[in-house]
């Protein structure tokens, strides 16, 4: 069913009772072109790419759970591609440019919402550094602009700018960097797949993969053995868990990320907004919710929860920054679990095992990357190849030294 | 969560930087100075980068950074939190040195 | 006089009235009320406005979990949005207006979205706004966004002060109720530290808003005399207003402590001393859960409009705060509880037009001159600001002006949840009780776990609170059973009513009918999850309080599942809405981090210093002089004065490491990529140390003042790293090493006095014996020595601005005195202090790297410093270093850098373009990462990484910075721009 004012207004005058289900709720066939491990944001895009552009539909995703209930789910929504180095910066301004037409494309409104990403800085090595970051951008043919704190202070009145510990100077601002609403990528992707013939399979959790000649020929499940020529796993999180199966041992420690939202406001906060000397991040949905962030717990987790000391540490910052946000109640925390990777970036390769293919590492920025990992990886498991704009996220590189490693951290996932 | 240090008792986790799997205790094998053969860099590749990263009971290394400045072993599940052992690494890393000597 | 609807007997105190307003109309409470209570008393129910529909909205309940009774109270900067006017205590001078309109209240213009809503069913915009594309961000969003929220933020600094605080205790018990008050006492007799915590102001729970007796005496009064008890009891403390909002790992609970909410503090804020709230962590050894339960609605056709509200809270009202919920109240029911709501009505004189409940055959007894209708339901109503009539399935219309509903009651499982526990259906009280990962050491008794009686809450508190003493070592107690009067718990679930064709309500905040969940279930949206997040279900500021049980309900009948198979989404923290600016506490503003001060910080304030914040330090930047107009003009003439006399430099800031023990040499020549076993005593060496991963770490210089003690020195920034990464080494790689490391940057003052008569100068403080000759101390010597008669110091010949140049260190008490005393001494040279931006630009005239050039990401080979990997020892990085991108050689090298044409200023951040090189990634070459003026060749210089550097040496690039708008030619040199071949140094 195509979706526009007419369908509304259509079922409006029949009571809202004529909706079709978004997707079927298909059994396992026994055998598949391409099966995806994971019904998350990557998996179910990586199948809606290879259906819509690599004409490749005999696909199954798997989902233990039910579809996008992993990080597509629990996320700050917030996109962008402002990233410094050669390997990340061409895949992010890749997924940008793919958000900013995805809506048209798998017709659902995700509520991709463009109102700028503002990274502040509060001393002259910061505003270098992010002078480099914004120069790498514009090479790579994404917007960036440095502005000073004249300019914050006209976007951004309430601002500390007087009475802060650090002070605020400028920022990196990407104009086109913003959020989306997160759960309607999950949907929309998995509707434009399902429409297609691909078939999501839900509540089928991969217990195994089968092996012939140590190839992969297929996954065994909860639901029975599935065969297919190749396999794509995109599990995030729980990707250590999956590839223990193929005896395999990744550069990836899992990891619990929080998240928080206030009650519904009247807008104060016009776009996405990083505090540059803390932990803190902020933006404010279209239902009124700030939404705001911060860094990982720090030690590793599958509990989906986390503790208060992180907690309280980016409600510091949030007020450190933005002292007029003291009496909005934050009504929800939630925790995920984040792929950490040993460079902080992700990986999107072939594995050792033939047929076997790992979309994984993407530590706290998967959301933003969706489209493109979804893209890049359907090339590969189509292809065979890996995409151009995701050359550089080869396993190789921990053994040849040609980390991405944005932050400087070295191979130490929860500094990254 | 509350870390039961050894020496100081229970302290709250805040008080500690975790640093990950305990398996860095097991430095590899450099080898010969200078320039490294294929097998040391295969060693270090994987002592540094791979991970089981489990679902359950991991050994874990955390720096009572605000506090004493031991480095701890800590045994703990990553599905419920709950801390089953609390060691110095000093000890752990004592014991495997002799384990190995043994063998060796 | 008492307002129209206040009854008589309740716990409000009458000799104690207050006056409050709401939307700008006077009107008076009394001490005990909520705003809520208070409101009602005056019969308003209609107060607010709903999320979606903009439908008129009345108080649905009497706590925590209103969804409806929103308002802001206090005014400016004090403005407080969303507040549940049913927990907001009464304070004399409230104002409290009504939120989520455009115009009044009363005509709410955006109301007409109510008669569109067929257009707004379920997920409506995901389906629409697409066309044309660029009209989302210019006109859709725009329109949604201003109808998002409800109340709004001043937009002024929040100027409430927060506190935090740490208790500790054996047993916390979450609730005051019949089981918590047991619990709390029989654990108090037995003599354990017991923290009762109390969300409400008065402590009780259930037992101050029912009739029922304990004991033999009214509910309320038995729970103020164990009140009186336990707050005699010095191991016990309680704490009303106090809500436990979340339950972390290991005993950790997190609770918000209300101080000042109920208190007049004006517009500023200023509450006196008092804060307004703690933000408590409370490690407890067991807790116990005995949260009671919540009603919840049932859904019948328009059950949202005003006076509509849940029957025991309709109770409440009535015995807690002698008010009415009308004048003529119909009770509706698919439970016991709802007779109970009757009887208590009438025996308090309120009219009670009819008693319907959904079941039949009830054999209760029926309260005097109600009207009892059994097996029948609502189906619709009228009233538009307020219920006015009800109609029957018999089609019969009841006039009335409130309505009492109970679906039944959910035990409040919430913080059960907080580990990932997930509840079961009990459907012998139809609602989920806790089961799963609870967390560990939390007992849960009372109606939290499903135990509805009375008298099974005090068996479950005598119950918890003996095993709790047993467990703790507490003493033994016998615990008597009060008497108490038990109503038999009986429920057939009914959550909607299907003949009811009008649209019904399950969630009020939000707008979510049944209709929204059929429609979600048809979609496909059908698991708990979806469901929430596709209509929105219990995403409200309630948190879904009542409406997730009904919700969850409504979709397992649609989709033929039992509760247990559908499930319950996760509770997650919160329990209930806490302020971002409790969480901070007082970690705001400048004391958001510490701030570290160098020892030479009052006198440098003296000397009337610009200071820059340089991590959590303030360092002096510059020392303008009068008439100086511009930085520039202070930072050129403290170059010129050291490199043309002397200059001093506060350098404390810098890490230091003491290192002993009989293998402290192996020791640090394990940790530096360059030798270091055969550095003699009383020198100094400069050291790179790099990660295992083979990326340089740090650098600084580690002086051997004796053969088994080392003073290692590290950049400001990597001070706490480095000597993570040293106590790691040391602990976790080589404990059979003799080795003892301390931190010791907070221990000395240290200063460069640097400058080519900075010799001179030292002679004039140094103690007698002391010989600074080059020949007795020469480059890279160090020492221990005396100065000023008998102060002990630490010399070191070193030189960051490559002049002839020391460091001198003495204890940090000193450290202001030192400074005096330099300056005094160095008087006849001129001497001339210098600041951090004097200190970078002869580091870069030198071409030394700093952290913009240490930034992790740099190899020994990129920073040109390739040779210094000693082939001679295993370090900590050699393996990895020798990885092909770390050492290849057209890889990215340090280069120094000049504008061509010198007028031309160069920007840290710019990248290098070949001339003719589109301005592509594929063409980047690499970036300048550190720019100065140098005075001494008076040009701007820059250090930065080049592709194959050294390959380009002479030749030019373009380095282009868009962000500030310039592309200029440079040439690429050798970074040593001055004395490259270190003479000075030697001197």
């Amino acid at each position: 069913m195509r979706y526009s004012v007419f369908s509304i207004l259509n079922q409006a005058l029949r009571g809202n009772t004529g909706w079709k289900p978004v997707w079927r709720e298909p059994e396992p066939r026994p055998a598949y072109d391409i099966i995806i491990v994971g019904g998350g944001g990557h998996g179910l895009a990586t199948a809606y790419y290879l259906s819509n552009v690599y004409g490749i539909t005999n696909v199954a995703v798997l989902e233990k759970g039910y579809l996008g209930s992993g990080n597509i789910g629990r996320n700050t929504t917030i996109i962008r591609s402002n990233y410094l180095l050669d390997g990340n910066e061409p895949f992010y301004e890749m997924s940008l440019k793919l958000w900013e037409g995805l809506e048209q494309d798998f017709n659902y409104n995700a509520m991709v919402s463009q109102r700028g990403v503002l990274n502040l800085y509060h001393s002259d090595g910061q505003r270098d550094a992010y002078a480099r970051r914004g120069n790498a951008m514009i090479l790579n043919g994404a917007d960036a602009e440095l502005i000073d704190q004249d300019r914050v202070r006209a976007m951004y009145p309430f601002l500390d700018f007087d009475n802060g510990r650090f002070p605020i100077q400028g920022g990196l601002l990407q104009r086109r960097g913003g959020s989306v609403r997160h759960d309607g990528v999950a949907w929309g992707y998995a509707r434009g797949a399902d429409s297609r013939g691909v078939d999501i399979i839900q509540h089928c959790e991969v217990q195994g993969f089968i092996m012939e000649g140590g190839t992969c020929v297929g996954v065994e499940t909860s639901r029975g053995p599935i065969r297919a020529n190749r396999v794509g796993v995109a599990a995030a999180g729980s990707s250590s868990r999956v590839m223990e199966q193929a005896g395999m041992r990744l550069p990836i420690e899992s990891h619990v990320l929080q998240a928080f939202v206030s009650e519904g406001l009247k807008p104060i906060i016009p776009g996405v907004i990083t505090y540059g000397a803390g932990h803190f991040y902020i933006s404010q949905s279209d239902k009124g919710g700030l939404v705001f962030g911060g860094d990982i717990d720090g030690y590793n987790s599958y509990a989906q929860r986390g503790n208060l000391p992180i907690l309280e540490h980016v409600c510091e910052g949030g007020m450190a920054l933005m002292p007029a946000i003291g009496k909005a109640r934050m009504v929800r925390s939630w925790g995920g679990i984040m792929d950490m990777s040993m460079d902080g970036s992700p990986i999107i390769d072939r594995t050792p095992i033939d047929g076997l293919y790992l979309n994984a590492g993407w530590c706290y920025g998967g959301f933003k990357a969706t489209p493109a990992s979804g893209y890049c990886f359907a090339h590969l498991l189509a292809t065979g190849e890996p995409h151009d704009n995701a050359a550089a996220y080869r396993l190789d590189r921990f053994r040849s030294g040609a980390v991405i490693d944005e932050k400087g951290s070295g191979a130490q996932p929860n500094l990254h | 969560m509350l870390i039961n240090h050894p020496l100081l008792g229970p302290r709250d986790a805040a008080e500690f930087t975790c640093f990950g799997d305990a398996s860095l205790l097991l430095r590899p094998d450099p080898g010969p100075n200078g320039e490294p053969d294929q097998a040391a860099m295969d060693a270090f590749h994987d002592y540094l980068h791979l991970r089981d990263n489990p679902a359950g009971t991991h050994q874990e290394l955390w720096y009572h950074e605000q506090g004493d400045r031991s480095w701890l072993v800590v045994t703990r599940d990553t599905i419920n939190h709950s801390i089953i052992k609390v060691e110095l690494a000093r000890n752990v890393k004592a014991r495997n040195l002799k384990t190995r000597e043994g063998a060796g | 006089m008492d307002a129209d609807f206040r009854l008589k007997g309740g716990l409000i105190n009458r000799r104690k009235p207050l006056d409050f307003s709401f939307n700008g109309a006077g009107l008076s409470g009394y001490a005990g009320d909520t705003l809520a209570s208070a409101l009602l008393a005056n019969g308003r129910h209609f107060v607010g406005r709903s999320f979606k529909y903009h439908r008129p909205r009345g108080i649905l309940s009497a706590g925590v979990e209103e969804p409806n009774a929103l308002v802001t109270i206090g005014t400016g900067a004090m403005a407080d949005p969303n507040i549940r006017a049913t927990v907001a205590e009464l304070y004399d001078g409230m104002v409290a207006r009504s939120q989520n309109h455009l115009g009044s209240l009363e005509w709410d213009l955006l109301s007409v979205n109510d008669a569109f809503s067929p257009l707004f069913g379920a997920g409506f915009y995901y389906k629409t706004f697409m066309w044309p594309a660029a009209f989302w961000e210019k006109l859709y969003e725009p329109m949604i966004r201003r109808a998002a929220g409800l109340g709004a933020l001043s937009g002024q600094d929040d100027p409430s002060r927060y506190d935090k605080g740490y208790r500790h205790c054996d047993l916390l018990v979450i609730g005051s109720g019949p089981a918590g008050l047991m619990a709390a006492l029989t654990a108090g007799r037995a003599g354990l530290r017991v923290i009762l915590a109390e969300q409400d102001f008065i402590m009780g729970g259930r037992l101050n808003a029912e009739r029922e007796r304990i004991d033999g005496m009214p509910g309320a009064e038995w729970a103020a005399k164990a009140c009186a008890e336990l707050t005699a009891m010095d191991n016990v403390m309680m704490m009303p207003r106090t809500t436990i909002y979340g339950a972390y790992d290991h005993g950790v609970y997190g609770a918000l402590e209300r101080i000042t909410d109920h208190l007049n503090d004006g517009e500023d804020g200023d509450g006196g001393d008092q804060p307004r709230q703690i933000l408590w962590r409370i490690y407890s050894r067991r807790a116990v859960l005995a949260a009671g339960s919540i009603e919840r609605p049932i859904a019948f056709g328009h059950n949202d409009r005003p006076g509509i509200m849940l029957a025991g809270s309709v109770r409440e009202y009535a015995n807690r705060y002698a008010v009415a919920a009308g004048r003529r109240v119909i009770v509706f029911t698919n439970n016991n509880d709802g007779w109970r709501t009757a009887h208590d009505l009438r025996s308090r004189g309120v009219e009670v037009a009819a008693l319907i409940d959904t079941r039949s055959d009830i054999d209760l007894p029926a309260p005097a001159g109600v009207r009892v209708i059994q097996g029948s339901a609502i189906t619709d109503t009228k009233g538009r600001t307020r219920v006015r009539s009800i109609t029957l399935m018999s089609g019969e219309e009841l006039a009335c002006d409130s309505v009492a509903v109970s679906g039944g009651w959910s035990p409040t499982v919430h913080l059960t949840c907080h580990h990932r526990g997930r509840p079961k259906w009990d459907a012998s009280i139809a609602g989920f009780i806790p089961a799963g990962e609870i967390p560990p050491g939390m007992d849960v008794i009372g109606a939290a776990a499903g135990k509805m009686a009375t008298s099974e809450a005090l068996q479950g508190g005598i119950t918890a609170g003996t095993s709790a003493a047993r467990d703790l070592g507490g003493k033994t107690v016998k615990m008597a059973m009060p008497d108490c009067e038990d109503r038999a718990f009986g429920i057939d679930p009914v959550w909607h009513i299907p003949s009811s064709r009008a649209r019904a309500w399950v969630d009020f905040q939000n707008d979510v009918t049944t209709k929204d969940i059929r429609q979600s279930h048809l979609e496909g949206f059908r698991s708990v999850e979806h469901l929430k997040r596709y209509t929105t279900l219990g995403m409200a500021t309630d948190q879904g309080k009542t409406a997730n049980i009904p919700g969850l309900a409504v979709m397992a009948e649609i989709s033929g599942k039992s509760m247990d198979e559908v499930g319950t989404t996760i509770f997650r923290p919160p329990y209930t809405p806490v302020p971002i600016g409790a969480f901070a506490g007082r970690g705001r503003g400048p004391d958001f981090m510490p701030t570290r001060i160098p020892p030479s910080h009052r006198w440098a304030e003296e000397r009337g210093a610009v200071f820059v914040e340089t991590g959590l330090w303030l360092r002096a930047q510059w020392y303008p002089q009068p008439g100086e107009t511009h930085w520039r003009e202070s930072v050129d003439r403290e170059v010129i004065a050291t490199r043309s006399s002397v200059g001093i430099c506060d350098v404390s800031t810098l890490g230091k490491i003491d290192i002993k023990g009989a293998d402290a040499g192996e020791f640090v020549n394990r940790v530096y990529a360059n030798g270091f076993a055969k550095l003699p005593v009383g020198k100094v060496r400069y050291g790179l140390m790099l990660r295992d991963d083979g990326f340089v770490m740090d650098d600084g210089t580690t002086a051997r003042m004796a053969e088994n003690h080392f003073i290692m020195t590290t950049t400001t920034a990597n001070a706490g790293g480095v000597y993570r990464h040293l106590e790691y080494c040391r602990q976790c790689l080589w404990p059979e090493l003799d080795v003892a490391l301390i931190s010791a940057t907070d221990q000395s003052a240290q200063f460069a006095v640097a400058g080519p008569n900075s010799r001179r100068l030292l002679e004039k403080i140094v103690d007698d014996g002391v010989d600074l000759s080059n020949a007795a101390f020469p480059f890279m010597a160090c020492g221990a020595i005396t100065i000023c008669g008998g102060v002990e110091a630490r010399l070191f010949r070193i030189s960051f601005s490559g002049e002839l140049a020391y460091e001198l260190a003495v204890p940090a008490r000193f450290g202001d005195a030192l400074a005096r005393v330099l300056m005094q001494a160095g008087e006849e040279f001129g001497v001339t202090p210098y600041g951090t931006e004097a200190l970078n630009v002869m580091r870069i005239e030198k071409g030394h790297a700093t952290a913009n050039e240490l930034n992790g990401q740099t190899s020994a080979h990129h920073l040109g410093m390739g040779r210094m990997l000693s082939p001679n020892k295993d370090f900590i990085g050699r393996i990895m270093a020798h990885r092909p991108e770390l050492t290849r050689g057209d890889g990215i090298r340090l280069v120094g850098l000049k504008p061509v044409d010198p007028a031309k200023m160069l920007s840290a951040g710019a990248h290098f373009l070949e001339a003719d090189a589109p301005s592509r990634a594929s063409h980047d070459l690499g970036w300048m990462s550190s720019v100065a003026y140098s005075p001494i060749l008076n040009s701007s210089i820059g250090l930065g990484f080049v592709k194959n550097g050294y390959e380009r040496m002479n030749s030019t690039v373009r380095a282009v910075d868009f962000m500030r708008g310039t592309d200029i030619e440079v040439e690429i040199t050798s970074p040593h721009f001055i004395d490259p071949e270190g003479r000075r140094l030697h001197d």
